[in-house]
């Protein structure tokens, strides 16, 4: 009830009608409400029944989470609305693509720890690199920081896409 | 014309659909967007057309008209300026949860987004001001996007829906697709059956309480007038107290001794002191708005709490309740009723005695109480002595907003549901003029009266040549004080005295300007005179403004200062000086 409760973050899962406006409702209702977006993705994920998923990343109080998914259900397009992070075990991935500019030792450092990232090398030259890293956020960010020292030029992120784990269907 | 091609066009279309769904009345304005609807209402007969003076009004009228009659408003305006005009009656629908379709017209598709002649992002304004918005973007949609409109409006807990309609759509021909029933919408699913054994827990926790209080709003009018119905019966069942918001009154009869009058800022101090020492509060179709809490940490500190509402999303918003219950008001006090009925609870009647004489001992301030002398009219005292005339006649009130708003709310008793419309959550001067028309064309027979302040009137003053125009014998009370009145009220309490800018400079003569609309002006500032300008105004069957200059110092008390508890109400004048408004509650509007 009180502010100073402790806020967290939870990754929730909204399905969607694919139709125009939509991304600006659930856009609009998180500014106009005063609500964090820490990350959000969006895609058709349904061509035949035309649903798209919408993955926010959000973090508040838990009367705040609460308020978040009622006023989310509460938009007509809406069809579901998952809190994943309550809802018990589930994954988060995101994938980023990182250009690393230089050459020397820098280059053969940036390369090794490609490696143990396990992050794919999809453009070379002679003086740069672009690596394609998948993971969970920490993971990605660390790669980014380390890379920070060996030339990090430009970085693009897809933001976090979210499932539960298990059989069960959002 | 070829054979296979449909003769009916997208407007025709539209009245059809409107039609189909029951709509009798219309309220809108003309532009060039929307000729071709005109050109169909012109063609037709069942639907009639109120051409209002300001689109803003047409929203407010179509609000009037939803709110007295239980249906879906309908307005119709034209694009760009026509669709902003209507957007602050849109939010006020909004806020108030009032059934509302409003159709835009907007530029042809093919001119959409190239800044054309009249064109405004009419969906991406009144996104969040509605409770939902179309496109319509081809003609084969538009019958079935009108009957889904309606059924979003009015369904779960209502409110207002654009449909956005390009000339072209309007003018391309398609065949016609009637409403079909039962609706089912793929994704707007509102839940109405409330959980049954949570019910029961209801009547479990009533059955324990000792100081219970029942705190209800518009919910309950919104159910339905049955549900108004079931929850007078349920109350009197119980014996338990109860009160209503600004915007329940009339759900349970004022005169009834167990209603306590309305809660909130400037609510009755018996029901304040209940809400703050009650142990269990029931709340049926009310939200916890910052209005009728005060200071949060402070509401109602030793009650459970159960809330029934059809918003989930109203639930544990504001306060957080120990007994959340989603469901249409209608059907709780239904099955409310029937578990009271079946299980025969036996409550703690020696603590309700001691309530109630509790209760009781707070009536004894009398915190409505005023001094009328010979010289000046009291506003409350002109309000007291309007009830007095019209409480046996089938009488409808709406108001605009301010003190005058708050007096209405304390001093005139509301008997029933559907016959008190006022502006709650938005707050808009210049809604009870238009409501009163929107209420006057849907009960040509009945008394309508708007109480109103001359601040407020003046903001939508045009109307007069729509109730002219239709001859809508709709009654304006102004109480005259020369001030907003409000806004000098807060400024005395809260600015010390610094009355900047609300001072009503160059206001019109009341009765001229009637006179110069076709209507009748009366005009009294003796309480000598009062009663017989009172009949007077009942007696013409015409529009009538009756301007009653009032005491321009008066202020509305009780009075809960922003940011405080309800323990805390100023009860008068003198009262004021040993409780200054803490730094907190001043930032608080």
């Amino acid at each position: 009830m009180s502010n100073r409760e402790l806020t967290s973050s939870h990754t929730i899962s909204v399905l969607v009608d694919n139709e125009p406006g939509i991304l600006a409702r659930v856009v609009g209702l998180f500014s106009g409400r005063g609500y964090n977006i820490e990350s959000l993705t969006v895609a058709e994920v349904n061509a035949a029944e035309n649903l798209s998923r919408i993955t926010i990343v959000t973090a508040g109080t838990p009367m705040v989470i609460e308020q978040i998914k009622a006023q989310l259900d509460r938009l007509v397009p809406v069809h579901r609305v998952h809190d994943l992070t309550m809802e018990g075990p589930h994954i988060e991935r995101e994938l980023a693509l990182i250009k690393v500019k230089g050459t020397g030792e820098k280059r053969v450092e940036a390369l090794r720890l490609a490696d143990v990232f396990r992050a794919k090398v999809i453009d070379a030259k002679n003086d740069s690199f672009v690596f394609e890293v998948t993971g969970n956020t920490d993971k990605v960010d660390t790669f980014i920081n380390l890379m920070g020292a060996l030339g990090l030029v430009d970085v693009g992120r897809t933001g976090i896409v979210a499932m539960t784990r298990g059989g069960e269907a959002l | 014309m070829k054979p296979e091609e449909p003769a009916t066009t997208g407007a025709d279309l539209l009245v059809k659909a409107l039609i189909d769904e029951e709509v009798e009345v219309v309220f809108g304005y003309p532009g060039g967007a929307v000729l071709p609807i005109y050109d169909s209402i012109f063609k037709q007969n069942q639907l009639r057309h109120i051409l209002v003076r300001h689109e803003q009004a047409a929203v407010h009228a179509a609000e009037g008209y939803a709110r007295s009659t239980g249906k879906v408003g309908v307005v119709l305006v034209t694009s760009g300026p026509g669709a902003t005009n209507a957007v602050t009656g849109l939010t006020d629908a909004l806020m108030d949860s009032i059934p509302i379709v409003c159709l835009t017209g907007q530029v042809p598709t093919h001119l959409i987004g190239n800044d054309a002649f009249q064109e405004a992002d009419t969906t991406g304004i009144t996104r969040p001001c509605t409770k939902h918005n179309y496109l319509v973007k081809s003609v084969d949609k538009l019958a079935r996007t009108v009957h889904e409109a309606f059924y979003v409006a009015r369904s779960g807990r209502p409110g207002p829906v654009v449909i956005d309609l390009p000339k072209d759509v309007l003018m391309n021909k398609h065949e016609y697709s009637a409403p079909q029933k039962p609706v089912e919408h793929k994704s707007y699913k509102p839940i109405t059956k409330p959980d049954r054994n949570q019910l029961h827990q209801v009547v479990e926790l009533m059955a324990k309480a000792k100081r219970p209080v029942f705190y209800t709003g518009g919910g309950v009018i919104n159910a339905g007038p049955k549900a108004s119905q079931l929850l007078t019966q349920f109350v009197r069942m119980t014996g338990f107290p109860i009160t209503n918001t600004l915007m329940g009154l009339g759900s349970f009869p004022a005169s009834d001794p167990q209603f306590l009058g309305m809660l909130g800022m400037h609510g009755t101090y018996e029901a304040n002191l209940a809400m703050y020492h009650c142990d269990l509060l029931i709340n049926i179709g009310a939200r916890f708005d910052d209005r009728i809490t005060g200071k949060i940490a402070e509401f109602s500190p030793k009650s459970t709490k159960i809330h029934i509402d059809i918003d989930p999303s109203s639930i544990n918003k504001n306060v957080r309740v120990d007994l959340p219950i989603v469901g249409d008001a209608r059907r709780a006090l239904k099955g409310l009723v029937d578990i009271w009925q079946k299980r025969q609870p036996k409550i703690d009647l020696k603590a309700q005695k001691a309530w109630w004489a509790q209760i009781d001992g707070w009536r004894q301030r009398k915190c409505l109480a005023y001094k009328q002398g010979s010289e000046i009219i009291k506003p409350q005292y002109a309000l007291e002595r309007l009830y007095h005339h019209i409480k046996d006649r089938e009488h409808y009130i709406t108001t605009e907003v301010g003190q005058h708003q708050m007096w209405a709310a304390q001093f005139l008793k509301f008997e029933k549901p559907n016959h008190w419309m006022t502006s709650g959550g938005l707050g808009t001067m210049g809604y009870g003029f238009p409501a009163a028309m929107g209420v006057q064309i849907a009960h040509p027979d009945a008394l309508v009266i708007d109480v109103a302040g001359e601040a407020s009137i003046m903001m939508n003053i045009q109307e007069l040549s729509t109730v002219a125009q239709y001859r809508l014998p709709v009654k304006i009370f102004i109480l005259n004080n020369q001030y907003m009145g409000m806004v000098r009220q807060w400024q005395e309490l809260l600015h010390g005295g610094r009355y900047s800018e609300s001072y009503m400079e160059s206001l019109p003569d009341f009765v001229r300007l009637a006179e110069a609309f076709g209507a009748v002006g009366l005009r009294t500032d003796k309480p000598s005179e009062l009663d017989g300008v009172i009949e007077e105004m009942i007696r013409i069957k015409k529009p009538v403004i009756v301007d009653i200059g009032v005491d321009r110092a008066e202020n509305c008390f009780p009075m809960i200062p922003s940011g405080a508890a309800h323990y805390d109400m100023l009860l008068g004048p003198d009262d004021r000086a040993a409780k200054p408004v803490s730094e907190e509650g001043m930032v608080l509007v």
